[in-house]
């Protein structure tokens, strides 16, 4: 085949697309982490939560969280009597130094909450730049340096869990402590917490004791009518939680 | 068969050479590693999980600190890991000699989990502090790696489980 002025002009535009995925090359791969090889969740049993605020502090420790902003917190609920819809619930300073004793009667209790870090989240999906995105394993991940600042994810989340960092001026949330957990750790609140009341799980992990958990517990999600495939499980959790 | 057709070419060329700028533009202006496991940077997850660790983890406390260790296997507080709390020590794990982690005020570490509060478990020991002790620091009379105080009567053989 002659290479004809025409014909050059119709390949460059190609070779030039090619070329791009050329450059692109393959994922680099993390020494002893396979991203496809888990599916990342967490479990939070409320009979257990002692609402030390452990978590919301080593939280803001190990992720720089601003003072005044939650990527984790604790909500305490009192439900009077009957007002199972109306329940009443508080987090001084989210939970982080505890709470102030509180001798009422009705039904009180804590309740973690932090990302649900959702399959089908709702937050990733109005992001106008893939500046937010769920991650192989299963986590949803803020690229700060894509992030423009434009507020659509935090009210997008229904869950209430994204914010908008005063420094930088971009999204920031829960990264389900992913700099811990690609290297084998644990979170920094399932590290902390003294009652073992948050547990990180894989879901992908056959051995991980989540799997026997989910089948012999009454288990819910919070807001399971919004379908956002929610995988932070929480188990005893009363029908007033929000 | 076409007889002018220069104007075609013409335009063809407009076309391409667009075509050619758009691509090489595109190429320039998205980051390489964009579209690479979905539509965003994939170079992002490695970059947020380079972040550096602060909580040490009670793997890594183990391996020196056996002593707690052991005083801890005897009590309740075998369960609650060490950084709870002592807070962040993945620094003083990297250069224990030099960074020394300070000493606790016991009177407000333990009331973080031990005070009491309606919404807490039943079964999680609570005192309301002001009438338990007025204040005193709780490692006045409480070892806080074993924190059940026993009787001489009580006190059972290092090998016995908790309580």
């Amino acid at each position: 085949m002659d290479i004809t002025r025409r014909r050059l002009l119709i390949l460059l535009p190609a070779a030039a697309v090619a070329w791009k995925y050329v450059q692109a090359g393959t994922p680099e791969a993390a020494p002893n982490y396979k991203m496809t090889e888990h599916w990342w969740s967490m479990l939070i049993d409320i009979p257990k939560c002692i609402g030390c605020g452990s978590c919301v502090r080593a939280c803001a420790e190990e992720n720089d969280v601003p003072e005044g902003y939650y990527r984790t917190w604790i909500e305490r609920y009192h439900v009077a009597d009957w007002k199972i819809e109306r329940p009443d619930v508080t987090s001084p300073d989210g939970g982080k130094q505890g709470f102030p004793p509180n001798e009422i009667g009705g039904k009180n209790f804590f309740v973690p909450k932090l990302c649900n870090h959702c399959a089908d989240s709702p937050c990733t999906q109005v992001c106008p730049v893939g500046a937010t995105f769920v991650s192989p394993d299963g986590v949803v991940l803020v690229d700060k340096s894509y992030c423009l600042g434009c507020r659509y994810c935090v009210q997008a989340c229904p869950y209430g869990c994204r914010f908008i960092n005063p420094k930088t001026s971009t999204a920031e949330k829960c990264t389900l402590c992913y700099h811990r957990i690609t290297k084998g750790l644990t979170t920094a609140c399932c590290e902390v917490c003294p009652t073992g009341a948050r547990q990180l799980a894989d879901l992908k992990n056959p051995k991980d004791p989540i799997h026997e958990f989910l089948r012999t517990h009454t288990v819910q999600v919070l807001k399971p009518h919004m379908a956002t495939g929610a995988k932070v499980f929480y188990n005893g959790m009363d029908g007033s939680v929000r | 068969m076409f007889k002018d057709i220069e104007h075609l070419v013409r335009l063809a060329a407009v076309i391409a050479i667009a075509l050619i700028a758009f691509v090489t533009l595109r190429a320039l202006v998205v980051p390489h590693s964009f579209g690479q496991y979905g539509h965003y940077r994939g170079d992002a997850i490695a970059e947020i999980a380079a972040r550096p660790v602060a909580f040490a983890g009670h793997d890594t406390c183990e391996v020196c600190h056996t002593d707690v260790v052991e005083q801890k296997k005897q009590g309740k507080h075998v369960v609650v890991p060490c950084e709870a709390c002592h807070g962040a020590q993945a620094k003083h794990a990297d250069d224990p000699a030099s960074l020394k982690p300070p000493k606790l005020d016991t009177a407000v570490v333990c009331t973080r989990c031990h005070e009491a509060n309606s919404a807490k478990p039943k079964g999680f020991p609570q005192v309301a502090t002001a009438e338990h002790s007025g204040g005193l620091a709780c490692d006045t009379c409480h070892q806080p790696h074993r924190p059940k105080i026993e009787t001489a009567a009580e006190t059972k053989p290092a090998t016995e489980g908790k309580k």
